[in-house]
């Protein structure tokens, strides 16, 4: 049997059937802003307030602008220890500054943060032993912290990773009735990983109470974001998983605070997680033994300076007169000192002990490792007599 | 005493565990109201709930994450990867994180973690459901390796993985599953360490684990034939590895065979017989052979008796252990 073309139109909906009124956008309220959320402009005039994003106090800010001004000094010291050979590499987050101190200043001394290795400033910044925060780069262990004592896993290397950990961490944790949240950060380039993906999805399914904080500082190493995704921004990653999503202006202390805030607030009360992308730089090259101009231009990078928060943030807080000369002169010396402090512990040779090497592999060493324990301690021994003969 | 099979002795452990211990938790895919492809976690939901027993979005990485996550709050995760094959993806994790946390935090962090990995073919399945994949975990240092091939070792090795305070991965052979036999439960077996003489023998030692033990069990049964009284020691847990009593059983008999129903190519039998060779060289009579599947990825359905050890493959092997001192001919040039 044919069809004849006039059957085809009337059985076409669009001329037979009544229109339907136009359902809810499921989407709504997951999307992001089309602009990423701005409170500052780059010299530090406000915009007009929002009733979504309510300004923090100014206390709040005060005390962001000082954990930035520490932190960058911390950056650009252990820059420096790296010259000097005392680590043996250090990915700085110069110019990540809003987000480094906003992602750890939003959260309570209980909740947990995942970093990745940019966040050493962050983790100085929550207030662990910058030497402890640098064990890792410097060489003589892993994780230098105590991860249970100060609530923040070890600096995760293999990228996303730490992504499903935050969503277990944070289940587990509403599972046995406490009200933690978990920030996980991660970088632009980790967002193409499927653990991000695991992650966002395991906490949106379980409405674990997981920040998830994108630093889309442009670049993973040399390779730009348009290599990463087609998507209009990282934050509509969320929307897919069901959970709600923003950009923000990541050199826009006000506006980070801001955003983060309101993200951990959503997360503590029990809606599940929420995904943040921050718009920022990296300023310097991706850690010391990367070559940045092979693939930015010095004009871009200019033009990012332009945008400092740290800069910005001061300008706000002046204007707001809640920041004056001696107070600016009481941070920058501050900092100074802290700089002084862990340049003088960095230069003390730290004391490594083979014999710890089989310390943590398991709760107690296997007769394997005791042998090769007794191996290493012989050969030791050996040693040291041969030093005493020579 | 009843009869039961290993399959419900394993339930059996994840029930008492999840009644003894409230930070128990069990999850993974289809392992809810389903019970498991397998029925290993059938009725736990209903008994215990779907907070401590749940399914999760398909994704293997993601549900050993979250495990790392919970095990962090200080929960005691056990999760099920379907199959074998279907592991591979939470490697990463796996090798990575619940391997290392501990030594990367110098104690400061564990991960009491409970992999169960169904393992193993002679089922009939298809591609990517029957990989021996137990090198690959027993090569990461941080994991126990676990291998029950009795009734009873599944319970019991199964409720100390999870009492263990390090993760382990605990191999489930799938053709043993509905093999059964008396047991007592709750029974406790040897610890983890120690390897077991299932049979006693004087002429040879078959050194073998999971579901090469019965093929091992069967082969010194069929040798009594051939006159040779076969030793079999069961491995049962990979890592920690019991050196001493496989050494000893060695040294009293001086020929070894070692079987692992993997590709034997860089795998666990290759440490086993290099251990042996290394300790025991004095007291050999023959060198340590190996009887292991094919270096070949696991084959389809109809091909696969070829691939894995069979008694006679075993039986030939033991031949081969120069009993008249001549040297193997299978190493001698034409």
């Amino acid at each position: 049997m044919t069809t004849t073309p006039q059957a085809v139109r009337r059985a076409s909906p669009r001329t037979r059937r009544p229109a339907t009124p136009a359902a809810p956008d499921p989407s709504a309220g997951l999307l992001p802003t089309t602009e990423p959320v701005r409170l500052l402009n780059p010299d530090g005039t406000p915009l007009p307030a929002r009733d979504d994003y309510p300004e923090p106090p100014v206390d709040a800010l005060r005390e962001m602008y000082r954990r930035m001004a520490v932190g960058r000094r911390f950056d650009v010291q252990a820059t420096a220890l790296t010259k000097q050979g005392r680590l043996a590499v250090y990915p700085s987050s110069r110019g990540q500054e809003a987000c480094q101190v906003g992602g750890v200043l939003a959260l309570r001394d209980t909740d947990w943060v995942f970093p990745t290795y940019r966040e050493s400033m962050a983790l100085t910044s929550r207030g662990i032993d910058p030497v402890e925060v640098l064990t890792l780069l410097r060489g003589d262990w892993h994780c230098g912290y105590d991860p249970a004592a100060t609530h923040t896993a070890p600096q995760c290397t293999p990228l996303a990773t730490q992504c499903v950990h935050a969503a277990g961490l944070a289940y587990g944790e509403s599972y046995q009735g406490r009200d933690t949240v978990a920030l996980a950060f991660i970088g632009d380039g980790a967002t193409s990983e499927g653990d991000f993906h695991e992650g966002v999805n395991f906490a949106a399914v379980f409405k674990a109470p997981v920040v998830y904080f994108v630093q889309n500082n442009k670049y993973a190493i040399s390779v730009p974001l348009s290599r990463q995704t087609a998507a209009p921004s990282l934050a509509y990653k969320g929307v897919g998983y069901g959970v709600p999503s923003e950009q923000v202006d990541g050199n826009d202390p006000v506006a980070v605070l801001a955003v983060l805030t309101r993200a951990v607030e959503h997360a503590r009360s029990g809606k599940g997680p929420f995904l943040v992308e921050a718009h920022t730089y990296r300023m310097e090259p991706h850690t010391n033994a990367d070559d940045a101009t092979r693939y930015r231009d010095a004009e871009e990078v200019e033009a990012w300076r332009d945008r400092d928060p740290i800069a910005r943030l001061e300008a706000y807080l002046r204007s707001r007169e809640a920041l004056d000369d001696a107070a600016v002169a009481a941070i920058a010396e501050e900092a100074e000192a802290y700089a002084a402090a862990l340049r003088d512990r960095m230069n003390a040779q730290p004391a490594v002990d083979p014999l710890s090497l089989f310390e943590h592999v398991y709760a107690e060493p296997t007769p394997q490792l005791v042998e090769q324990r007794e191996q290493v301690r012989a050969e030791l021994a050996a040693a040291r007599d041969e030093q005493g003969d020579a | 005493m009843a009869t039961m099979t290993m399959a419900k002795a394993l339930n059996a452990a994840l029930a008492d565990a999840l009644l003894d211990d409230e930070r128990v938790v069990v999850f993974g895919e289809d392992v809810g109201q389903l019970g498991g492809v397998f029925r290993i976690t059938d009725g736990l939901q209903a008994r215990f709930g779907d907070k401590r027993c749940f399914d999760t979005p398909l994704a293997e990485a993601g549900i050993v994450g979250f495990a790392v996550g919970l095990a962090m709050s200080g929960l005691r995760p056990v999760v099920e990867m379907q199959f074998d094959a279907f592991a591979y993806p939470a490697f990463e994790q796996i090798a990575s994180h619940v391997a290392k946390l501990r030594n990367r935090t110098r104690g400061a962090l564990s991960v009491p973690i409970v992999i169960r990995v169904p393992y193993a073919g002679g089922i009939g399945g298809v591609e990517h459901h029957c990989d021996s994949s137990e090198a690959y975990y027993a090569h990461t240092p941080g994991l126990k390796v676990v291998t029950p091939a009795t009734v009873e070792d599944a319970y019991s090795l199964l409720r100390e993985a999870i009492d263990d305070p390090d993760p382990v991965v605990f191999m489930e052979p799938k053709k043993l599953y509905f093999s059964s036999a008396e047991a007592e439960l709750p029974a406790r077996t040897a610890p983890f360490g120690k390897a077991v003489v299932r049979r006693a023998g004087t002429d040879a030692t078959l050194v073998a684990y999971g579901p090469a033990v019965p093929v091992a069990l069967e082969a010194a049964e069929a040798a009594r034939e051939e006159g040779w009284d076969l030793e079999v020691v069961d491995v049962r847990t990979i890592v920690p590895f019991d050196d001493a009593t496989v050494t000893a059983s060695v040294r009293r008999t001086g020929r070894c065979v070692v079987i692992q129903e993997a590709q034997g190519f860089a795998g666990v039998g290759a440490e086993i017989a290099a251990r042996v060779q290394e300790r025991c060289f004095h007291a050999l009579h023959a060198p340590v052979l190996r009887v292991s599947g094919l270096d070949i990825p696991y084959p389809a359905p109809m091909l696969e008796h070829t691939h894995l050890p069979s008694v006679d493959r075993v039986l030939d092997t033991v031949a081969r252990l120069q009993w008249d001192d001549q040297p193997d001919t299978k190493w001698v040039a034409a």
